[in-house]
Formats: structure tokens, sequence, C-alpha cells
């Protein structure tokens, strides 16, 4: 046989294998696609029910004074929680300060380099996925408040911090090495440093990625009460101060839902309610603000 | 980009000005002090105090109503439970500590900054709560059946021992199902030193009886009041049918719960309530850190299931100022001022021998001169 | 990777790539220092537990703190179980979910769903304890539970609070992870791969078969991995809705009690001799099955991935 009549008769045998197993492979590939579709409906399910009954619950405690005042005791009206909107906005800050760079960085350390240090980083990062709030929790007790001598909102955005590594790192890791080698080949043939390589090609190309990390692991850090227990502990007052005791969300999520008096619970469900509300904010802003950038570096 | 960044700086900006307008607004309106109230003047003081859960809602309310007496005053209260409290308080990172069970001698003796009072400032009651299908509140039960319930040993609730405590109630067939605490709390040491004085059948099938945990025989644990309450709630759909479980009073008032009525050391049939734990408290004016249970007394009105939870003072203050607005604001907190407060979220207010025992207390605080600090 | 760059252009260039690996290295030892140095504390302040109950921690099955008596093998198989369980749900809803989402869904459907399917991530732990508590529990009592007991080990009262309570409500909370890294990851993927199969006259169906899945494969062991650490540690949801029974659990209805939950519980009261040690000796033994899964997962994915290079 020639060479060039080989290649005809192998397009011709592809075709033909094609056209006889086209509605076998069509019915087969739409029960997947169904399963995986019904997969999407049992996913939705329990984000529409929690939702819905935080709605139920906590729609009742919004009000202006709500979100302006400062809260007050049970049995006495018109109390917020603006002291714990203004300390989750403080913690949680610089908790992100803290774990978004340095595991960002440590993403593309694991990205890059294949040798014993980067699997051992991995791995310790991964065994540190499963480590519980609380725990992470009195380690930040035991190495900020107690050689400080008192609690403190700052020791409260440590133990955030190191609760949000693992997810920044691991998520982040997978965001960057799904980048196509040929963008960092291309930037280094040009003769360009390695550091403006990653931050001006391969960053904002797994942008997308980097911010569902981020909102992963700062989602998770928002709503955390147990690490905050022992190192931020709660106000009722409007409290800025890094080294004092801060009011925050998830503890007053907490300390008021298990509360006997329904005045509490009610603000706790608000207040769950709140913090929903804030991360879908959070979620549509990152994603405007990277198609944004996306246009600007384009 | 630029335009984007003023415009988060000025909302950002005029939303804490707002939230810093309203808040101020709060605190800070001092309006001297009704007539009846003691001297509350004291010096500028930033107070922190950890411990008990049960306290919680009641330290709450009562420091921030003593803040708008005095706005010198702001207190912060982290309830982390009666152990933390305790550690807190040895190591001195909080100025006062809350406790269900006071100190042990062991306890006090590491505790840092010498020695320790421990005056009684809130009182409470456990109540007994079931879901039983058809069977209103007021079950009757005598401290053996309850311990033997709690035990496993009866089982199922139209068990005889049951039947005959209520003979107008249909009980149905179904089994019990035990809701007790799966973490460590004052209301359990409570229920289980009840139980140890009242029942010789837990005594024996439970070693040892008492304490803030036990090893339980049957049934599932809660976490917190609230996790118990979850399992027993009254409304439709929710809770376990046929479950039975002790939680605070003040939960079982405020949830409307159907609770059982406990048979007293004198024979009656008491509803628990604030009135029944105030007649049982009463019974024993001699409470101290070391004798401080208070359980089955006798009295025809007296709840059995009752406790006091109990504040950590350091006998010598070492800053005056702070020390002073420490001893005012408890002796406030253990007398009319603060137990009204208490009285409004379902506490039972101190007795008055009590809360003569807690300012006794507190005059025994001195500064490191020697000087008594409440006048 | 791209090796080139060592021997080319000027030296300030070669200089400037070092700082930057050095720069990466330094971070990735900082961010190891940090939780070697978790690991070291809690094993310090574990060590006076484990000298005390020598191997019965592991195989006993009494937690008496009054007693000082702790055997803590029933936690063990019950975190076990409720992260194998809720693994099991969580994984195959999760990826199909991703492949819904990423292939067959119209891209602004795709966005909105796949944003709230994350914001169960945003879920409080409490919120999650209590509605698995409150709404859950009784629905499973009355309604799933009277279903499942002809399974081989479903017996006993459907209470609803339970081993298969916490680990669907544990399936719940890992969910999102696995859906939303797994999607982006698919996202990624290049245009040329799916080409290819659909040059040779795939279906779309084959394209995600063939093209995709092998493409993500090792990056969702990232996810999955996530996605268990989070199942292995989490407790308030847990602790509302396990039951809290300090016993190994016979049945899939019956309570039981995980090694988090535990600590949760019992820390804040934990007064009694050697009771804090062992609570943190529970932290421990959590590390050490985080470890152990961590080895057997990477031994997984090495013994893949050397068959199919044996293939090509």
């Amino acid at each position: 046989m020639s060479v060039a009549a080989a290649p005809l008769d192998r397009r011709a045998y592809i075709r033909d294998v094609s056209a006889r197993t086209l509605r076998r492979r069509q019915i087969r590939g739409g029960v997947y696609t169904t399963l995986c579709g019904l997969a999407l409906l049992i996913a939705l399910v329990p984000i529409v029910a929690i939702i819905g009954y935080t709605v139920s619950q906590g729609i009742g405690a919004w009000s202006v004074q709500f979100f302006t005042h400062l809260p007050t005791p049970s049995g006495i009206p018109g109390g917020g929680i603006s002291n714990a909107l203004i300390g989750s906005l403080i913690i949680d800050g610089l908790a992100s300060l803290m774990a978004l760079p340095v595991g960002i960085i440590v993403a593309l350390f694991l990205s890059e380099q294949r040798n014993a240090v980067a699997g051992a980083v991995r791995f310790i990062v991964d065994v540190a996925a499963g480590l519980p709030a609380i725990t992470i929790g009195l380690f930040a007790y035991a190495i900020v408040v107690v050689p400080q001598g008192h609690f403190s909102a700052f020791s409260a955005s440590v133990a955030l911090a190191v609760l949000m590594l693992p997810v920044v790192i691991r998520a982040g890791e997978g965001a960057i090495r799904s980048v196509p080698p040929d963008l960092w080949e291309a930037g280094i043939a040009l003769g360009v440093r390695r550091a403006r390589v990653a931050r001006t090609v391969i960053l904002p190309a797994a942008l997308p990625g980097l911010i569902t990390a981020s909102l992963l692991a700062i989602s998770r850090a928002v709503g955390e009460a147990a690490p905050l227990l022992f190192t931020a502990i709660g106000s009722t007052f409007l409290v800025t101060n890094l080294a004092r005791p801060m009011a925050s969300l998830p503890l007053v999520i907490y300390l008021d839902g298990i509360q006997a008096y329904p005045d509490l619970q009610r603000t706790a469900w608000g207040t769950a309610l709140t913090l929903l509300v804030i991360v879908v904010l959070l979620n549509l802003g990152a994603r405007l603000l990277a198609r944004r950038m996306r246009r600007y570096t384009r | 980009m630029r335009r984007f960044t003023m415009a988060t700086l000025v909302v950002g900006s005029a939303a804490t000005m707002l939230i810093s307008a309203c808040g101020s607004d709060n605190s800070g309106s001092s309006n001297g002090g009704s007539s009846g109230d003691p001297d509350l003047s004291t010096p500028q003081a930033d107070l922190t105090g950890a411990g008990s859960t049960f306290d919680q809602p009641f330290f709450t309310r009562a420091f921030y109503q003593y803040n708008q007496l005095n706005s010198n005053v702001t207190v912060t209260y982290a309830s982390i439970g009666s152990g933390g409290g305790i550690s807190q308080f040895q190591a001195q990172t909080v100025d006062f500590g809350a406790t269900d069970v006071p100190m042990s001698a062991s306890d006090q003796a590491k505790a840092k900054g010498g020695e320790t009072l421990q005056l009684p400032v809130a009182l409470g009651g456990v109540a007994i709560a079931y879901k039983v299908q058809g069977v209103q509140t007021g079950l009757k039960l005598t401290g053996d059946v309850l311990g033997k319930i709690f035990a496993g040993q009866i089982t199922s609730w139209n068990d005889p021992a049951i039947t005959a405590l209520n003979p107008g109630v249909t009980l149905p067939s179904e089994g019990i199902t035990v809701v007790h605490r799966s973490d460590g709390s004052g209301t359990t040491y409570i229920f289980t030193d009840y139980l140890s004085t009242a029942s010789p059948s837990w005594k024996a099938a439970v070693v040892p009886g008492k304490g803030k945990t036990v090893k339980w025989p049957v049934g599932i644990g809660g976490k917190g009041n609230e996790g118990v309450a979850g399992n027993l709630s009254p409304q439709q759909g929710k809770g376990i049918e046929g479950a039975i479980g002790y939680v605070e009073l003040a939960y079982a008032l405020q949830n409307n719960f159907t609770t059982a009525s406990i048979q007293n050391q004198a024979g009656n049939y008491v509803t628990p309530s604030l009135g029944s734990v105030a007649a049982d408290a009463a019974q024993k004016p001699n409470v101290s850190a070391t004798n401080f249970s208070i359980v089955d007394q006798v009295g025809a009105n007296s709840y059995p299931i009752s406790g006091y939870s109990w504040a950590l003072v350091y006998k010598t203050q070492t800053d005056t100022n702070k020390g002073t607005a420490l001893v005012k604001l408890l002796d406030w907190l253990t007398h009319s001022g603060g137990q009204q407060q208490a009285q409004a979220l379902e506490y039972v207010p101190l007795p008055a021998n009590i809360q003569q025992l807690a300012r006794s207390m507190l005059q025994q605080v001195t500064d490191s001169s020697g000087k008594t600090l409440l006048s | 990777m791209a090796e080139a760059s060592r021997a080319t252009g000027p030296r300030r260039f070669a200089l400037g790539d070092a700082a930057y690996r050095r720069a990466l290295q330094l971070a990735g030892l900082l961010v190891f220092g940090i939780f070697l140095a978790v690991g070291v504390s809690l094993f310090l302040q574990a060590w006076p537990a484990f000298q005390h109950s020598g191997i019965s921690f592991i195989t006993g099955s009494t937690w008496d703190p009054n007693s000082a008596t702790y055997g803590a093998l029933p936690f063990i198989v019950g975190t076990l179980l409720t992260s194998v369980i809720a693994l099991i749900i969580a994984v195959p809803v999760g990826i199909g979910a991703a492949i819904f989402l990423s292939e067959y869904a119209p891209r602004s459907i795709s966005t909105v769903l796949g944003a709230l399917v994350e914001l169960l991530a945003a879920v409080p732990s409490v919120v999650y304890g209590l509605w698995g508590l409150l709404v859950l529990a009784p629905w499973f009592a009355s309604t799933i539970e009277p279903r499942m007991t002809w399974l081989p080990f479903a017996h006993g009262p459907t209470l609803g609070v339970g081993l298969f309570l916490a680990s669907v409500i544990l399936a719940t909370m890992v969910l999102p992870t696995i859906v939303a890294i797994t999607r982006d990851l698919m996202n990624a993927v290049q245009p040329s791969a799916r080409e290819a199969v659909l040059g040779l006259g795939g279906t779309r169906w084959q394209v995600v078969r063939h093209a995709i899945i092998p493409t993500v494969r090792t990056g969702m062991i990232g996810g999955v991995v996530l996605a268990l650490g989070r199942a292995l540690g989490e407790t308030m949801a847990v602790t509302f809705v396990i039951g809290n029974s300090n016993v190994i659990p016979h049945s899939l209805l019956g309570p039981t009690q995980t090694l988090a939950s535990l600590i949760a519980n019992e820390f804040t009261e934990a007064t009694e001799p050697f009771h804090a040690a062992s609570l943190i000796a529970a932290a421990v033994l959590l590390l050490a099955i985080a470890v152990l899964v961590n080895v057997a997962a990477r031994a997984l994915v090495w013994s893949v991935s050397r068959e199919v290079s044996e293939l090509v």
C-alpha cells in the first residue's frame, strides 16, 4: 500500500466506526450527563434549604438598628451587631493580609519545584488541613495570649491565618498548575526574570482559580467561632484596638445561638444571614474585580 | 480603579462614623444613679472576667446596666466554662472568675494572686423536661425513679414505677430516650449531686455518681443546654419523641418545655419555678465554698434540684482602682441592683441572707496596704 | 520546569532568579515551620497523657475522666466512619456537579449555580449544627431512617441524630470545596485536548471522560484532601448531630462521637487529672490519622500514575 493511501484508509476507518457507534455513545453520554445534572441538583438542595431556614429565622432581626447599634442584653430592645461587623472586618482583614500573600507564594513554590523540600511542605500542609479549628485556637492562645497576658484580636487573626493557609496553598497550587507550561517557557525564553514572569504572566493567568482559593479560605475563616473563643473572646463594646478582646460575627452566632432567650436566638440567626450576604457580596466583588483587572492587563 | 478605591474609602469611613456615633449613644448616658443604689462612683476601670456559661446572660445584662449607671467601669466577660474561668483566674489573666462548682483546696493553692474569696452570685434550678405524646407538663417523678431512668433501669414510659406515681395520666408504651449533657457543666453537677443524694439506685449504678461529667450508662449527649434542648423541643416536628433530659430552669421557662414535678424531702411534688428554687435555697443559710450543695433540702415548697454559681475574687487587690471598682461591682451584682437584672432573665434572685453573706465576704477584700475596699 | 534561564542572560538576571527561588523557599519553610510548631506544641502538651494511658489510649473503649481512664477507640472509629461516609457521598456528587457546571451548563447559569454551591462554604459551622439538629434530624427520624433499616448495618432506634446524620452534614460541608476546585480545574483545561477528542468523532461525554478527567485527576486529589481535612477536623456541626455517646457505633443509625467533637465538648471543663492532656492527645491522634490517610493517598496516586506511564 502506498504511503499516501494509508492515512486516507485510517480516516475512513475512524469515520466508519464513529458513525456506527454514534447512537450508542450518545445514549451513554446522555445517561451520564443526566446523572451529573442530578448530582448538581442534589448539591443545590442543602444550600437552598439552609438559606431558606436562615432567612426565615433571621430576617425578623434585620433593621437599621441591627446594623448600626451596639448589642443590648436579652430583654432590652434596640440592640445590634455593629461592633461585630467592624470586629469581623478587622480580624478577618488582618488574617487575610497575613495568610493570602504567604499562601499564594507557597503555592507558587509548590507548583514550581519538585524536590523533597516541596514534597515535605505539601505533606505537612495536607495534614494541617485536618486540624480542628478549636486546636488552632488553642495554639494561638498558647503562643500569643499567654505570653502577652491578655486576650486580643491580634491572636484571633493569627489563629484564622493558620486556619486559612492550607486552603489557600492547596487550592492555589491547583490553580497555578493548571496554567499551561508554554506561558512560563515563553516568558523565560524572552529572557524575562522568573519573578517577573510569575508576577505578570502566571498569576494573572491563574487569577480565577486563585480568587476561588482565596474566597474559600476567607469564607471558612469568616464563619468559624471556635478559634475565636480563646483569643478574641468577644465584646459588647465597639473595639478597634487589636490588643483588646473584640466582637466578631461568628462569635455572636455561637454565643447568642446557644442561649435560652428567643430574642438572642433571633439575633444569632440575623447575624448568620448577614454573614451569608457578606460572603455573597465578597464573592461578586472579587469576580467583578478580576474581570476588570483582566481587561486592564489585556 | 482609582475611583473605585476612593468610593470604598468614602463609604467605609462614613459607615464607621455612623456606627460609632450610634454606638456612643448607648453608653455614657449616666443618670447619676437612682436613690437606693449604693455609691457606685469609682475611678476608671476596665475589668475582665471569665468562667461559667450559666452566668453569661445574667452577667451580660447586669454589666450593661452597671455601665449605664457608672460609665467609668466597663466589664468584658468570657463565657468559656467554669474550668476555663478557674484557670484564667489562677493565672491572673482576668480580674474575677465565675464557676458553678467552687474551687477546691488544691485549685486555690494554684491561684497566683494569693488567697481567694468565693461568693455566691447567682442561683438557678435544673428542670427535668420530657417530650411524650399526650403527656402534659407536671408529670410526677420521685428521685429514685428519676435515678433509675437515667441509669437505664427503667426503659419505657409506661413502666409500673412511673404509672404508679401518675394515676390519672395515660402513658404510652414507647421507649425512653435519655438526653444528657455531653460537655462538662455545672448543670450536670447539680443534677447528679441530686441523684446521688435522692436515688439509691443511681448511687449504686454509677460510680462516681456526681461530677461535672459522669459516665452515663445510657442515652445520647447534647452539647450545652441548646444541644439537649434541641432534642427535647416541644415544638411539632422537632425533638425526639419519648426523650427526657435536664436543662437549666431559664431554658425550660423561656422555651415552654413540659417539665416534671419532682418529689422533695417533704414528700410534695414541686414544679420547678423561681419561687420553689428560692424556697430550697432559703433552707440553707450557711452555704460556703466548702459546703455548697443545696439539693434536696427540707421544706414543703422546695424544689430539690437547685444550685448556686460562684464568683472568684482575690482577697488582696494589688491595683487599688481596679480592686475598688471590682468590689463595688460585685456588691451591686449580688444585691437588688444586679439581682433585679437576674430576675428579668428568669434567674432566681439571691435570698436576703445570702446577699448579706456575699457582702460580708466582699468586705474582707483589701488593697496591698490592708485597707478595706468596700465601705 | 523551564531550566533554560540558568546560563543565559546578564548576571543580574541570574541573581534575580536566585533571589526569587530563595524567597519562595523561605515562604515554604516558614509555613513548614508554623505547622511543625503546632504539631510539636500539641505533642508536648499531650505527652503526659500518652505516658499515663500507654497503648490503651488507642485500644481502650472506656473514656472516664473521673477515674482517669482514657481510651479513645470509640472516637477513632467514629471519626473514620463519619469522614469516609461523608466523602463517599460528597466526592461523586461534587465531581458530577462540577462536570455539569463546567461542560454542560451555559456560562451564566454555571457562574450563578457555582456561586450558590460555593456559598455552602460560608455557612458557619454552628448554623450547620443547629439546622441539622432542628430541621434535618426530625426529618431523618420520621422519613429517611425508617426506610433504611433494610441495610445491613442500619438497625436500632431511629433517633435522627447519629452517625448517618453527622456524615450527611459533613458531606454537605465539604461539597463546596470539591465542586469549586474541580470546576476551576476543568475550566482551565486547554481547548486542544478537547478538540483532539472531538476531532476523532467523540461525543461531549467522551470529551469529559478522555480529555478532561485524566487532565484534572491529580489536581482533584488536592480538593479531596482538603475536603477530607475539613471532615476530620469539624467540631461544632458534628457535635450537635452525632449523639455524643462515647461508644463504638454498631449501627449507621446509632449515636457515637468523633475526636474533634470530643475536644470541643470537654475542653473548657477538663479539670480532672490528665483530662486536658488527654484531649490534646486526641488532637494528636487526629493528626496521626491525617498523616496516615495522606500517606495512603499518595501511595495510591503514585501507583496509578505508574500504571498510566507504563501503558504509554
